[in-house]
């Protein structure tokens, strides 16, 4: 019977319960830690890799002798039990060879830890943010600035359809960084404290509300590189994955070009006339991704935790309390700040809510317009 | 465990009350003890059940039978119950039985405490447990709390929760003050310090812990209290807090919590490994200052859970040395009990299988926390399933079946009754087979990248997963024979010797089986 038999019979067995749910690969080799793709992430590796077998060899010869105690020592062979009790000597060696044998390994790790520690600005700063449930990148230099969003649909998650191959790994906008630079990252968090890992680069550093903790990485090989959040942030915790492309310098420039074009048409959109329709159908696909997972699809909330949208009497009939909510936040209470988002973002989605779910029809029907946005963030007299 | 005393009245001072006012009044060391044993077991079961749901819902990738939110408010609960409701008032529960008979004490120092320490227990529970039925449901933040999700983002419960802890850590430090005054104020004579059970040594240590840093965790949760309703800021940004700092504090608490959760082990299992050698333990006094070297070491190290927090390089490497440096006295332990069995004369009783499993299980553990030491390493290991393998590693066939063990060693002492060997060790085979089939495939599932406290993984986990569910489910079905043994020794079976066992030493087993609901209450002679 060939592996292949073993890895589908689970499937065999529960298909009729989830269809959808067995992955279509298997991987019972995924045992190890993976080499990385830079040379800190090597030596990483290899450092854990080199204590691995210090481990397995200490264990290898305690259990040894214990095995052959249990072995030669047992009653039926050894029916009277020696009588000693203490060797100073034995007991002597056996504390000062453990204390030489972590000197070894607190050497390396040592001098591992110092280079990775390197404060020093790279050819490239991101600044990555921490959102509940998603990560913001804010290129430095460049003046960039995006969201990045778990881009698995729905229906893989809930076995609706099979998944895809790289289920729950995979993001609308990918993190674009150039090869063989040195590339910064300056880690914090809006809200809750997030982890920012990258295992190919060895990073991990937990983002946190009011710190910026720093890591940095140069990578060689272009690629595509999948990551995760790895500080328990609330209910979306294992749904805000980050992937990052490390592409060669001439196509990051291309990049960097686009996305600056691209917020420049951003700004155009400010200052066109909009109206409800046009707002509303941009509103939705912002709702669905920054609003969504506390105040549902039915603008319903979860009672208890997330305020319902829908019959609420500041999304129907206080316009200017509606826009300072989403402006400043609520305090105390786990709705943050957007302020964020564009001026048309935000117009989008408060006019969304504003005319879904029976809001329109009973309150006063209002929208807003990126207009509105901008006269609120101007400094009030 | 119960039925200790119904049929056993050759004391001349008064038995027991009869029906439930005996629990609800009693100031007997010995019925605490089962109070607290069962209550820890009941515990256990439903922690455990909750560990399922967990498991279930990881069998396979994909949301299949809860909510994310619901799944965050499992992997709280479960740790939460299993720490404060099934380890620590198990180990309590052992203390009240056996730290008297063992130094020759007629009971603990301060019995009515005693009762207070227990049945204020439940309560807390009770509200702890209650928060899933709450409007927004149980806290969801992990058994670690960090805030701000466990401050301004919780769900109101988290009240409720900070008062349940508040109840866990006055019982705890009022147990730990009994279990210290007990063993200063009332050995008897000839009953040095150097010359105490091993069990009563690790109690001692374990309870100063308990007194050092129970109020540390409870300083921990009323600053948490204070910036969720009296508008303070310790640990929030956005008022001038410190999120980091709740974490240092939370880990004060929390690394010498962990040995508070060993040590007693440490003291079980040096007893059991030394009575079936039939041999005297190897470096008594070695096995002494290792513990209290651990004991101090733990207060220094607390950080390395933090690794990953952005602390400065002279910090990273100052705890990582210290870190390193608890496995030499963890070795001289590990290395004198593979003494004493070494030329002993050996048999495996169900006792001993557990404590030889704690002894190679528990060291496996340690090694994967040597690993997890290494700093530059653990920022791959961090909050991965590797850590999860680890300290379930040194937890469940650590802490749990050391407590097993000591029940299947010291039951037939207070039931009088022998427990059912070949079931015993059917219990162990099947939750030796279960714990490693669940727990060692995490430590692939983590170093392949899957990071704990997920309720979806991505599909390369999916293999491993499976197969560590189908382990757990395995070992949680094996409690429940754990429990019939034990109803099934409390209620008949092969009456025990005094002796019990062949190699066994200590007061304890000096005094009848079962031991009569007062012992020594005059003072044994000990040379």
């Amino acid at each position: 019977m060939s592996l292949k038999y073993f890895q589908n019979l689970p499937l065999k067995i529960f298909s009729p319960l989830f269809v959808f749910a067995s992955p279509m690969q298997a991987d019972w080799f995924a045992l190890n830690m993976t080499r990385g793709v830079t040379d800190i992430s090597n030596e990483v590796f290899e450092l854990h890799m080199l204590i691995f077998w210090i481990c397995v060899a200490i264990g290898v010869v305690v259990f040894s002798v214990m095995f052959y105690s249990m072995y030669a020592h047992t009653k039926k062979k050894n029916p009277v039990a020696a009588s000693f009790h203490e060797n100073h000597k034995l007991e002597i060696a056996w504390t000062i060879v453990p204390f030489l044998i972590l000197i070894a390994m607190a050497v390396p790790a040592s001098k591992t830890l110092v280079k990775i520690y390197d404060d020093e600005a790279g050819d490239v700063n991101i600044q990555v943010t921490g959102y509940q449930w998603k990560w913001q990148y804010n290129y430095l230099e460049d003046d960039i600035s995006f969201f990045s969003n778990l881009s698995t649909d729905m229906d893989e998650i809930n076995n609706l359809v099979p998944k895809g191959e790289h289920y729950l790994q995979e993001v609308d906008e990918m993190v674009v960084i150039p090869a063989g630079k040195k590339v910064r990252f300056l880690i914090t968090a809006n809200d809750v404290i997030h982890s920012w890992w990258m295992p190919a680069f060895a990073i991990k550093q937990d983002a946190i509300p009011g710190f910026v903790n720093t890591a940095w990485t140069k990578v060689d090989k272009p690629g595509v590189y999948r990551g995760k959040c790895t500080e328990l942030c609330g209910k979306n915790h294992g749904f805000m994955p980050i992937v990052v492309k490390v592409v060669e310098q001439e196509e990051y420039n291309q990049w960097v070009d686009e996305k600056k074009q691209a917020a420049i048409k951003m700004a155009e959109l400010t200052t066109k006339d909009w109206t409800a329709q046009e707002l509303v159908e941009r509103g939705e696909s912002v709702y669905a991704v920054n609003c969504v997972a506390c105040h549902q699809t039915n603008g319903q909330g979860i009672p208890g935790i997330f305020p319902a949208l829908a019959g609420s009497d500041i999304v129907m009939n206080q316009k200017d309390k509606n826009i300072e909510i989403l402006m400043e936040g609520v305090q105390g209470a786990a709705m943050n700040s957007f302020s964020y988002l564009s001026e048309v973002e935000l117009a989008a989605v408060i006019t969304y809510t504003r005319q879904s779910w029976g809001n329109a029809e009973n309150g006063d029907g209002e929208i807003v317009v990126p207009k509105d946005i901008v006269d609120y963030k101007k400094p009030k007299i | 465990m119960s039925a200790v005393i119904e049929n056993h009245h050759d004391d001349h001072h008064h038995g027991p009350a009869k029906g439930l006012t005996r629990w609800l009044y009693t100031t007997n060391h010995k019925d605490i003890g089962t109070l607290y044993l069962w209550f820890s077991f009941a515990m256990f079961l439903i922690g455990g059940a909750m560990a399922l749901v967990i498991r279930a819902e990881l069998f396979q990738p994909g949301m299949q039978i809860v909510e994310p939110e619901f799944y965050n408010q499992m992997i709280t609960l479960h740790g939460l119950i299993m720490i404060f409701g099934g380890v620590m008032p198990a180990f309590v529960g052992l203390a009240n039985w056996l730290v008297p008979m063992m130094i020759g004490a007629p009971d603990m120092a301060l019995p009515r405490m005693n009762n207070l320490s227990f049945w204020i227990l439940p309560f807390a529970f009770f509200i702890l447990l209650s928060s899933l039925f709450m409007e927004g449901g149980a806290p969801n933040f992990g058994w670690t709390f960090y805030a701000p999700l466990s401050t301004t983002y919780a769900p109101p419960s988290v009240t409720f929760f900070i008062f349940s802890v508040h109840i866990m850590g006055a019982s705890s430090i009022m147990g730990a003050i009994n279990v210290v005054v007990t063993i200063m104020n009332m050995r008897a004579p000839g009953v040095t310090l150097m010359k105490m059970p091993l069990f009563v040594w690790s109690w001692l240590i374990t309870a100063y812990l308990l007194i050092a840093v129970m109020p540390v965790l409870a300083g921990a949760v009323t600053m948490m209290l204070m910036d969720i309703h009296f508008g303070t800021s310790f640990f929030n940004a956005a008022g001038g807090g410190d999120p980091v700092l709740f974490q240092h504090i939370f880990w004060f608490f929390g690394h010498p919590e962990v040995y508070i959760m060993i040590l007693p082990a440490f003291g079980i299992v040096s007893h059991i490994i030394e009575t079936f050698s039939r041999k005297q333990l190897f470096g008594y006094s070695s096995m002494v200052w290792a513990m209290l070297s651990i004991a101090i070491l733990s207060f220094v190290v607390w950080a390395h859970h933090m690794f990953t927090v952005g602390l400065p390089l002279a910090a990273e490497l100052f705890f990582m040395w210290a870190t390193m440096l608890i496995a030499v006295p963890t070795g001289v332990k590990v290395f004198n009990w593979v003494a004493t069995m070494f030329k002993g004369s050996l048999t495996f009783e169900t006792p001993m299988l557990f404590a030889i499993a704690f002894v190679v299980l528990f060291t496996i553990g340690g090694l994967s926390g040597l690993m997890l030491a290494i700093v530059p390493a653990d920022f791959q290991y961090h909050d991965t399933y590797f850590v999860v393998a680890h300290f379930h590693y040194v937890l469940v066939p650590g802490a749990i079946f050391s407590i097993m063990a000591a029940v299947y060693y010291w039951i037939p002492k207070w039931s009088g009754n022998m427990y059912d060997e070949r079931l015993g060790k059917l219990h162990f085979w099947l939750s030796f087979i279960g714990v490693n089939v669940t727990f060692f495939p995490q430590h692939f599932i983590g170093l392949a990248g899957m990071p704990r406290r997920y309720p979806d993984y991505a599909l390369q986990f999916a293999d491993w997963n499976m197969v560590s569910s189908v382990g757990a489910f395995l070992f949680g079905v094996s409690q429940i024979l754990f429990l019939f043994i034990v109803l099934k020794t409390v209620m008949g079976g092969k009456k025990a010797t005094d002796q019990v066992w062949e190699g066994a030493r200590g007061l304890e087993w000096t005094v009848a089986s079962p031991a009569p609901y007062h012992t020594f209450t005059t003072p044994p002679k000990v040379d």
